[in-house]
């Protein structure tokens, strides 16, 4: 048992899974990319893919500009694979899945099975290495819009693959782009065809079960012209008193017309009071309006994590094509975050938003960091940046470092900043209306994250104003 | 309604600063409670409405809920808020990205529940708003702005008055409310605060100076110093306290 027994209160996810799992040794060496690449069967482009990126891998050095603190990761004391053993000989359906995994993911609210199934919300279910199951294919199917594991889709679009993985993030576009790029495991892949609106949500949710265990998936969205999806994804682990990293690859490619909007509400496990504990959560996700009047939309609740280290950002091509970047980061204990976006404008006439929400309690560290790099032919570019911070008690840390790169005298950037505090008189104030405390800080919260609230799809928003109430909750009562 | 006796009482860990206090309020009553500096009228006031900060050392509050007598001050604060028990602030706090419509909503919902009442709608509420504003003569401007941000010391005290004439307390504590106002502030307020003075209800002003008095009458008036109330009367009281200032009381005392 590696799980702490006094677990804290507030992250009822902490359970374990118990199942057989079936883990590759420790370490990280060309044989175990191999391996990887043999027990998924991957055609070999994506072994070359692997491999070219491993080699670059073993070359660099981990970055260390963010500001956050950790002891230098050992890359060989993780296993890079890990799969619950009754998935080995992938279940053709649902009827064929462990028992123990559904239920798994029944207590975490995401019913997989048909009668249960979340209606208007289709779920790609991602245990450790490996996808459970998808649920609403065959509608989505008839509409031609595929949705499905990456694994899957390696066997069955091997040409979607090949023209769109790598394209957005290369891999040898930074050191965990590199790694995941040498071993991911499972993701999710959305192709959303020519003229398409996806009818329902996307949605996977990724579990980190085993200990000592890489979580490193990968996804890819391409939405064709005049397409659109909004996905979403959840995360949680079970509380240890390790570390465990998670980093992710997240592309997005949009044609002419297309709309891609990503939604996460991140809730890995954060470490507990000690700063015991917890995700590194190191993830590169980024999106290419590659078409005219194309638009990626990135909204963001980032509650958990050790360590959150990320920038959505958005390479906005094709003319007249939109760039959003919606954030709330809450961190306390001793959670440290460093997340912000990118905001490249490349295409004519391109615009981009960015509204970040800090919220820092305990002895957290919140930082927000985003770059708007405006090139010279970029005729007409427009950012609008707004970054509030606020704290909650006096040992927290908040801070902000915008870079602006601006190569063309016609563009219009605008920033503001503001930075606020929880103080006890505002508690008292609204207790003293008839306010309890737990209302006066949903209250206070809603007021700060409202903009980045409504861009949530509205089940995901009733959820992601929970959690962060209940983290308050310990911060302030 | 409100019997106050012997109540001490002390920032946590400080010296203590009320210092036995016995105040008796009835319903249908408006109270003035005056003082200079120091002498603790702020400090009841917190007392009453349960700040935190505030630790008691000694004495009992009770208050009247459904005419049976309750142990204030083993409320939390907004369980006496929700008993009817309401503090217009000497400094109104700001509460940013929180619109005043739906911060009086979500209070006054909060009292209905705990009063066992429904909820009101979206709809109806505006209509209660109306009327409120309407009665105390503000206009709706207030409505859609943030909690008190950026207000000027004249529209947060309005403001106060609004919330009360929403919230419909049964013991109205009304802490300097006439400190940093205007001529014309200071009548719409009193006005306002007349107003909404009921048989059912009562109030009371805490104050330093006059000013407020010359719009209300009060039916009672005390004077606090050092912790202690020494002088009692009617609102002739607070004239002979005006002419001939707080040392008057202190002799007379």
């Amino acid at each position: 048992m590696d799980a702490i027994a006094d677990r804290p209160k507030t992250y009822k996810y902490g359970f374990v899974t118990d199942v057989e799992t079936e883990k590759f040794p420790k370490g990280l060496s060309e044989e175990v990319v191999r391996a990887i690449s043999a027990r998924k069967n991957e055609p070999d482009f994506l072994l070359e893919f692997r491999l070219n990126a491993f080699r670059w891998w073993k070359e660099q050095e981990p970055p260390r500009w963010a500001h956050v603190e950790f002891p230098p990761i050992d890359f060989q004391d993780i296993h890079y694979y890990a799969a619950p053993k009754s998935m080995e000989d992938a279940p053709q359906s649902l009827d064929d899945v462990d028992p123990e995994l559904l239920r798994t993911f029944d207590r975490l609210g995401i019913p997989l099975h048909e009668r249960e199934q979340l209606a208007d919300v289709a779920v790609d279910a991602v245990f450790d290495s490996v996808s459970v199951g998808t649920t609403h294919q065959d509608i989505l199917a008839e509409m031609g819009v595929i949705f499905c594991s990456f694994s899957e889709a390696a066997q069955k679009h091997p040409e979607l693959i090949k023209k769109y993985l790598g394209t957005v993030v290369p891999p040898r576009d930074n050191f965990y782009a590199a790694l995941n790029s040498a071993v991911f495991s499972d993701g999710s892949f959305v192709f959303v065809p020519k003229g398409v609106q996806c009818p329902i949500d996307l949605s996977t949710y990724f579990r980190i079960n085993a200990s000592k265990t890489g979580q490193f998936e990968r996804t890819l969205i391409v939405c064709e012209e005049g397409a659109s999806v909004s996905y979403v994804e959840g995360c949680t682990a079970p509380v240890r008193d390790e570390n465990q990293l998670h980093a992710a690859i997240v592309e997005l490619v949009a044609l002419d017309d297309a709309s891609i909007k990503y939604s996460t509400v991140q809730n890995w496990y954060g470490g507990d009071e000690q700063g015991r504990g917890g995700i590194y959560n190191f993830v590169v996700k980024r999106g290419r309006c590659e078409g005219a009047r194309s638009k990626i939309s990135w909204t963001q609740v980032e509650a958990g994590s050790a360590i959150t280290w990320k920038y959505p950002s958005v390479i906005l091509k094709g003319d007249d094509s939109v760039g959003e970047f919606y954030s709330v980061a809450l961190t306390n204990n001793r959670m440290q975050a460093d997340t912000g976006t990118k905001m490249v404008h490349i295409g004519k006439n391109t615009s981009s938003t960015i509204i970040s929400k800090g919220i820092s309690c305990d002895q957290s560290k919140n930082s927000y960091r985003g770059l708007v790099k405006v090139t010279p032919g970029a005729s007409g570019a427009r950012n609008y940046s707004q970054c509030d911070s606020m704290l909650v008690g006096d040992g927290c840390e908040a801070n902000t470092f915008p870079y602006l790169e601006i190569h063309n005298q016609g563009a219009v950037i605008e920033h503001e900043a503001t930075t606020s505090r929880i103080s006890d008189e505002q508690l008292f104030y609204l207790q003293s209306r008839g306010l309890d405390s737990e209302a006066a800080i949903s209250l206070l919260v809603n007021g700060f994250c409202k903009e980045v609230f409504r861009t949530l799809p509205l089940e995901f928003s009733v959820e992601a104003v929970k959690l962060l109430e209940m983290k308050l909750e310990d911060s302030v009562g | 309604m409100l019997k106050i006796r012997d109540l001490k009482a002390r920032v946590v860990d400080g010296p203590e600063i009320l210092k036995g206090i016995d105040l008796d309020v009835k319903a249908g009553e408006i109270h003035a409670l005056m003082g200079p500096n120091g002498s603790g009228k702020s400090t009841l006031s917190r007392v009453l409405a349960g700040h935190p900060d505030y630790e008691v050392t000694g004495g009992t509050v009770e208050f009247e809920v459904d005419r049976e007598p309750q142990n204030l001050l083993a409320m939390e604060a907004h369980e006496r808020a929700c008993a009817g028990v309401f503090l217009a602030f000497q400094y109104p706090v700001e509460v940013a990205g929180v619109s005043n419509t739906v911060f009086l909503r979500a209070a006054f919902n909060a009292i209905c529940k705990a009063q066992g009442a429904a909820p009101i709608d979206a709809f109806d509420f505006r209509e209660l708003l109306a009327e409120k504003l309407e009665l105390i003569g503000m206009d709706a401007s207030y409505l859609e702005r943030p909690v008190n941000l950026d207000f000027s010391g004249g529209e947060k005290k309005r403001n106060e008055i609004l919330q009360m004439a929403v919230l419909a307390p049964r013991l109205a504590i009304l802490d300097e409310t006439d400190s940093g106002l205007d001529v014309d502030s200071l009548r719409i307020v009193s006005e306002g605060v007349k107003k909404l003075s009921t048989p059912d209800n009562a109030t009371l002003m805490i104050t330093h100076y006059q000013r407020m008095l010359q719009h209300i009458t009060p039916d009672i008036v005390h004077v606090l110093m050092d912790g202690r109330i020494v002088k009692t009367g009617d609102h002739t009281l607070a004239e002979a306290v005006e002419t001939r200032g707080y040392d008057w009381v202190r002799e007379a005392a």
